[in-house]
């Protein structure tokens, strides 16, 4: 069967869906997620098709929606919570981080979390300083969550199908800009990709550009930008921040002994300096430049249209950065 | 105690090599010299002798893997001997047991001072650490010199002095493309571990179109020797600067002793041969030329004192290959023409061994059998010069008392990088090596 382009958003619903139709201990849970069919459309339908049991409008509180789906999970269902916006999973930062990715060790396995946080990230839309944040990092940090951060619609489908049927909470974090991004998804219902696995999405020899998310398609662009002064970027799109598969960079790496990492998190703290810190650990006598991060600036993300763009990274920071590791 | 196998560097060019297949087995018994593996290199494929003797107690690579110049591929000993870790570091040349031994035998003087001798039963029983320190301290000497690491491990493997690299990295930093194509001298005193990457041809290749399909074209894939051919020769013809002088030879006296020599040896496989012949002179004029025996590294020559000829060799499949006339001055005609002829057959049989093919420091190319007037030949770099050598003809001469005889003509054209020498020393060389043939008792001295 031929993969058919669809969008993010068309991937998500159909992984939701599918998921849904295989297994009846799945359900959801959010604001706005029944009636209207979900803040960003992709639940649009579902309450009809699945009834109001497994499609729950919960109230405007976050601690709620995460503390009762853990609960649910440990009781032996597997709930697909949706916090609207990452902005808001500050709140429910007790229930993710001290119950969801702690149960299961607490309890020495008695208990598994078959948890899914599904979530929208990312700046860039005029919303302002509280509204746009991209905090995937914070909760990377945290052993016992895994964090997925889909690029593509082929990764969101593949990666939100394999999340659903794993027992290990995952947050899965969606760009709320990239959800119209359309590329060529099966449809196979039991097409699952890796829990872990990052994915080389462009090959080239002369830099390494590490990303994730919006990170991504800032970076597809500003290759094509290089290509044209000659200089090959291979990229590897991490897609899971937690568990994070640094073995393909490695690999790549000891190719091009150079590396820029692309992200629209702050810049402290982010997986750009895990990264780096792994490859002079790892790699140092493969080290031909030093690397090279392009993050959003150390900034609250400012409201003014210019100003948020001259904040957040653009291709133009990254071809600006590749040709510093480059050199000559 | 287990030796290590390595993968043997069978030319100066050689980085790496592919490992065909095992010809024995792990529990197989051998003695040092026997052929244990058919490897493939650019070259050729060529079959690979045990640095050492005893039980294969395990290999370390597998059919179809890349090995790197140097790098263990597997461990002989004492049947049922332990085979170190994977990771550990190589066996230390000195045997560690001997120390330990020592330290148990005189406790008191472990008490003593127990840091003390540790240390020293470790420096003496790994020479290399100390070698490692004191370079390590040698890098936070004043005049720090700003480079990768990468470049940093580069410019160590192939003995390069970062102190003469320029760094074209951001801010004047040395960057693997500066080490990387920047010229190596082989320094006997310090031989280079592993062998470098051939420096990289950074050019511009010009456009050649789409490739033409249909009924009327074959499309062949190029093969890696074909490949390899092609790099260096357009590395020796865009870097080279070649001038070419040729003289034509009287080997009328030349073809008669050889038919005088070959007369007196029975054995098909002991007579000489032109070539040979011609090795000879080369390397006799040689001696008197040692700046055609040179190697050119940049701003430096490497004068070769040992005259060893490398012969063109062309292959069933296609392609060529230099074999070695190693010592070819010195070493008696007879010997030699034994040798070449082994080594010829044997690269065309794709089973070269390592000391065929490596160390030629002048070139020889004779098409003369396949009845060639004369013709240039590219220079093999970074050696100085090429030989190349046309038929031997019947030809009407103008004799010494200015009558016109029939007598065998060959041409002979040198090709010499003009970098290393000049028209005029290329001239006398060839001068030289016309009288030695011309008067060819001279090559038997």
């Amino acid at each position: 069967m031929a993969d058919r382009p669809i969008t993010i958003r068309e991937a998500l619903s159909a992984a939701l869906r599918e998921e849904m139709q295989r297994d009846e201990r799945v359900f959801i849970m959010g604001e706005e997620v029944g009636v209207w069919g979900g803040t960003y459309a992709v639940t649009r339908g579902f309450l009809d098709e699945f009834g109001e049991k497994r499609v729950r409008d919960t109230p405007i509180a976050e601690m709620v929606i995460a503390g009762a789906a853990v609960g649910a999970a440990m009781a032996g269902l597997r709930p697909v919570a949706e916090i609207m916006t990452i902005n808001f999973a500050f709140l429910a930062l007790d229930a993710i981080v001290n119950h969801a990715a702690k149960v299961r060790y607490m309890f020495n396995g008695q208990f598994t979390v078959p948890l899914v946080i599904r979530t929208t990230t990312g700046g860039g839309k005029q919303l302002g300083a509280t509204h746009s944040h991209s905090p995937e990092v914070i909760f990377a940090h945290f052993p016992g969550l895994y964090v997925a951060v889909p690029g593509t619609a082929y990764d969101a489908k593949g990666m939100l199908k394999a999340s659903i049927r794993d027992d290990n909470p995952v947050l899965f974090v969606e760009h709320s800009t990239m959800l119209q991004r359309r590329s060529p998804v099966p449809d196979d219902p039991d097409f699952l990709l890796p829990i872990g696995k990052s994915d080389v999405k462009r090959r080239g020899d002369d830099v390494t550009i590490v990303t994730f998310g919006k990170g991504l398609e800032w970076s597809m662009a500003a290759a094509e930008t290089l290509a044209q002064d000659g200089i090959e970027a291979e990229i590897i799109d991490l897609r899971w921040l937690r568990p994070l598969d640094l073995e393909p960079v490695f690999e790549s790496f000891k190719k091009t002994n150079r590396c820029v990492v692309v992200e629209e998190s702050l810049p402290m703290f982010n997986v750009g300096a895990e990264v780096a810190a792994r490859l002079q650990d790892e790699l140092f006598d493969y080290m031909d430049a030093p690397v090279k991060r392009v993050a959003a600036m150390d900034v609250p993300l400012p409201y003014a249209a210019e100003i948020e763009r001259m904040a957040l990274p653009s291709p133009e920071k990254i071809v600006k950065a590749v040709k510093e590791v480059v050199g000559g | 105690m287990a030796e290590t196998l390595t993968m043997p560097k069978l030319g100066f060019d050689m980085a790496e090599g592919t490992l065909i297949n095992w010809t024995k087995s792990v529990g197989d018994t051998i003695n040092k010299g026997d052929v244990i593996a058919e490897i493939e290199t650019d070259k050729a494929t060529i079959e690979i002798e045990a640095q050492a003797g005893g039980t294969i107690l395990k290999f370390l690579a597998e059919p179809g893997d890349v090995v790197p110049v140097g790098a263990p591929i597997a461990y002989v000993g004492a049947e049922g001997e332990q085979v170190p870790e994977e990771g550990a570091p190589p066996p230390a040349a000195e045997p560690p047991s001997q120390a330990e031994a020592e330290a148990v035998a005189a406790p008191p003087k472990s008490e003593a001072a127990p840091g003390k001798t540790e240390d020293k039963d470790e420096g003496e029983a790994r020479p290399e650490y100390a070698e490692a320190q004191a370079e390590a301290e040698g890098a936070e000497e004043p005049g720090f010199i700003k480079a990768s690491p990468i470049a940093r491990r580069i410019a160590e493997e192939r003995g390069i002095d970062l102190r003469r690299v320029k760094g074209t990295g951001p801010g004047g930093r040395i960057v693997k493309r500066d080490v990387e194509t920047f010229p190596v001298e082989e320094a006997p005193a310090a031989p280079v571990k592993e062998a470098a990457p051939a420096p990289s041809v950074a050019l511009p290749q010009p456009s050649v179109g789409e490739v033409p399909s249909g009924p009327d074209v074959e499309i062949i894939e190029i093969s890696r020797l074909r490949k390899r051919i092609g790099q260096r020769m357009v590395e020796s013809k865009l870097y080279v600067p070649h001038f070419y002088v040729t003289t034509a030879i009287d080997v009328t006296a030349l073809l008669e002793l050889r038919k005088q020599l070959n007369e007196s040896i029975p054995d098909e496989a002991r007579k000489i041969s032109v070539n040979d012949l011609i090795v000879k002179g080369a390397a006799l004029a040689l001696r008197e030329y040692p700046n055609l025996n040179t190697h050119f590294y940049g701003d430096r020559l490497v004068r070769h004192k040992r005259i060893h000829i490398g012969i063109a060799v062309a292959l069933p499949g296609g392609g060529l290959m230099n074999v070695v006339a190693r010592d070819a001055d010195k070493t008696a005609l007879g010997t030699m023409a034994v040798q070449n002829r082994e080594m010829i057959a044997r690269a065309r049989e794709g089973k070269v061994r390592a000391e065929d093919v490596e160390g030629s420091t002048f070139s020889v190319s004779n098409l003369g059998p396949y009845d060639v007037d004369h013709f240039a030949a590219i220079i093999n770099p970074p050696e100085a010069a090429i030989l190349a050598i046309g038929a031997a003809r019947k030809t009407p001469v103008v004799l010494e008392d200015d009558t016109v005889g029939v007598r065998m003509i060959m041409k002979a054209t040198i090709s010499v990088d003009h970098r290393v020498s000049d028209g005029a020393e290329g001239a006398e060389f060839l001068k030289l090596f016309k009288e030695l043939l011309e008067n060819p008792m001279r090559l038997l001295m």
